[in-house]
């Protein structure tokens, strides 16, 4: 079984790369036929800057030489571990990266496990009191949310909770005027509840309804209707063959919903201002930031793909029927 | 057949309110006047094709029928007239049900811990030996113990099953289609244990549709057809020409069987829904007259046993 487990993260190891040089190229491609010129967007349109300013500094940036001899030279850097300088930020991209995965991570880490907790005990009730009441107000909320744009649901929370009843704060990750060294952890968590509630309540429906789904199915199946032949009890049915049945289906929905949380994060940075990847992404890609966005893009898809990686291994290890069975095709 | 019966069921339907055509309800009987009787140390096969009714009136017996079933009748378990409170309290202990397969069994738990469930108020060490107990009874290795339900054999899964009810110590034991897909050892095997079990003291109800098993081990044989009892036979009347049986489709059944004449019987079993006045058999049987169509008639004694037919003597 080990050989297995080697195997088949040596064929997921093969598949990120590939996967990673085809990102690579993708994202390049598309950010040489975007109309936005890195230059403009830097210096801005104003006219003191003259035109043979504006030629050394594209040169400087090395945007006059042939598109694919730029990618070649930013992909060898890339390799031997030097993943170029932002030219938003002045800074190395990996520098810049590291700060704003942490402030990411935090934010997007509280939501991702508020909102599988949240989702998961009531993806059950509403699956164990099939039609009933409870049932229909639960999904009554995750239709509504679920149709409800992330942008949307952040904008009505912020004036709600920061403008009308001026308990949480508006916007950015810390309050503005406040030196770095003195910034408290109790303020950089009542920055984060506003955008990790966004977050969270966005994402609970996903994993609300998968999980009804699949408690409905588990509570109509034999071996529950056997489980109640044999006298057990609704409570034990729950703890006994309920839990077991459906949570690994729902860990494994939850880290496949990586790329959700960060496409949701990025929404919910941008509104609330919050200094984090998402909002990062937005600036790299709004002002031709090539180097920036590139590794962006690289982080974000080994952590989704970490995801997706983390969720099948655990199907693999917890499951049964999969482990004996399924070894070779997955 | 003098002693009382252990468990009753008297004049039983069970009917399904179903939605039609939008809020239109309707109610869908698909039991009807079912009889049976079990008694202590007998089997009693239930015998009828698939629709008769025979795993709804397990269903029922044990109270797991479906929200939307409603049940008519009377169930008497020692006499005493028993409610839906009464099943639940029963389930488990007094009655239970061997399966119709290994898909009854959580996919994700070991099969010896949810033979365990049965028994209640132990601790998990006297709980894994008695099920040890019972696995070496049944000539399962004690490796069967950490199986997972998938990793199980047909005559594997039966007796694993076949443990779970044996470990409950019923009284009564419903089967629920216990012989299908066994090859001609096992299904010799399940039938003994079945023999064992009731010469033991249990009442036995048996759910197939296999005529020859149910010859073999049943004393009594029950045959439901569109959800109604038409017979109660003894199991030595199931054989020759069937002259000492009742009912026609009962004698059809047995004529249809290829060691007798082997020819079958015109028409199909009526659907749910589309049940007439009248006798349920009266669209196929030749001795049918007015008073077949005009009014059901009542299980009467004859010769032994129960028949459904105003023309049997």
């Amino acid at each position: 079984m080990k050989n297995n487990i080697g195997k088949f993260l040596g064929r997921r190891a093969v598949r990120l790369l590939l996967l990673l040089v085809a990102t690579m190229c993708i994202t390049f491609f598309l950010m040489e036929i975007s109309p936005i010129d890195p230059v403009t967007a830097y210096v801005g349109t104003s006219t003191k800057v003259s035109a043979e300013q504006r030629a050394l500094i594209a040169e400087k940036w090395g945007l006059n030489q042939p598109p694919l001899l730029r990618f070649w030279s930013w992909f060898s850097n890339m390799i031997r571990g030097d993943w170029g300088e932002s030219i938003i930020y002045r800074r190395p991209v990996m520098e810049i990266i590291g700060q704003k995965f942490l402030a990411s991570a935090a934010l997007m880490c509280a939501a991702w496990l508020l909102s599988g907790l949240l989702g998961f005990v009531l993806g059950i009730i509403a699956g164990v009191r099939e039609d009933k009441l409870a049932d229909k107000l639960i999904r009554g909320y995750c239709h509504v949310l679920i149709s409800a744009p992330t942008f949307w649901i952040g904008i009505v929370f912020l004036i709600i909770f920061s403008v009308k009843l001026g308990w949480l704060p508006v916007a950015l990750s810390v309050t503005i005027g406040v030196v770095e060294e003195s910034v408290s952890l109790g303020d950089r968590l009542i920055h984060m509840v506003l955008p990790v509630m966004t977050l969270c309540l966005v994402s609970v429906s996903n994993i609300c309804m998968h999980t009804r789904e699949k408690t409905t199915a588990i509570m109509n199946s034999d071996y529950v209707l056997f489980a109640r032949a044999r006298g057990e009890s609704t409570g034990s049915i729950i703890k006994n063959h309920l839990l077991r049945n459906i949570s690994l289906p729902a860990i494994t929905l939850q880290f496949l919903s990586f790329s959700e949380l960060f496409g949701g994060a990025v929404f919910v940075e941008q509104i609330f201002s919050y200094p984090g990847l998402g909002s990062a992404t937005v600036q790299a890609g709004l002002r031709g930031d090539v180097q920036l966005l590139m590794g962006i893009t690289i982080i974000s898809m080994i952590f989704v793909f970490a995801g997706n990686t983390i969720a099948d291994c655990l199907y693999y290890l917890i499951d049964p029927r999969i482990r004996e069975g399924g070894a070779k095709d997955v | 057949m003098n002693s009382k019966p252990i468990f009753q069921v008297e004049n039983f339907g069970v009917s399904f309110s179903q939605y039609v055509k939008g809020i239109e309800r309707r109610e869908l009987h698909v039991i009807t006047n079912l009889d049976i009787n079990l008694y202590k140390g007998k089997i009693l096969a239930v015998l009828g094709s698939s629709g008769s009714g025979k795993s709804l009136l397990a269903h029922a017996i044990l109270g797991i029928l479906p929200y939307n079933a409603s049940i008519y009748g009377k169930m008497y378990f020692k006499g005493q007239e028993i409610s839906q409170k009464d099943r639940e309290a029963l389930r488990g202990h007094a009655i239970s049900l061997i399966p119709q397969s290994v898909n009854y069994l959580d996919p994700l738990i070991k099969v010896g811990k949810q033979v365990g469930f049965s028994l209640r108020q132990k601790s998990e060490a006297e709980k894994k030996q008695l099920v040890l107990q019972q696995f070496a009874k049944y000539g399962l290795a004690p490796e069967v113990y950490d199986y997972y339900p998938h990793q199980l054999s047909g005559g594997m899964a039966r007796r694993v099953l076949l443990s779970t009810a044996l470990l409950a110590e019923s009284e009564i034991i419903i089967a629920d289609e216990p012989t299908p897909g066994l090859d001609e050892q096992s299904l010799k095997e399940v039938l003994a244990d079945f023999r064992k079990t009731t010469d033991e003291g249990c009442a036995v109800l048996m759910i197939t549709h296999d005529i020859n098993a149910a010859r073999t081990i049943a004393d009594q044989i029950a045959v439901f057809y569109a959800g109604s009892t038409l017979e109660i036979a003894n199991v030595e009347e199931m054989t020759g020409d069937g002259s000492k049986l009742r009912h026609p489709y009962t004698k059809a059944l047995l004529r249809a069987m290829p060691d007798t004449e082997f020819v079958p019987v015109e028409g199909t079993q009526p659907m749910p829904g589309e049940m007439t006045k009248g006798c349920l058999f009266s669209d196929r049987c030749a001795y049918k007259t007015e008073q077949c169509l005009a009014e059901t008639p009542p299980l009467r004694d004859v010769r032994g046993g129960k028949v459904r037919c105003f023309h049997a003597s």
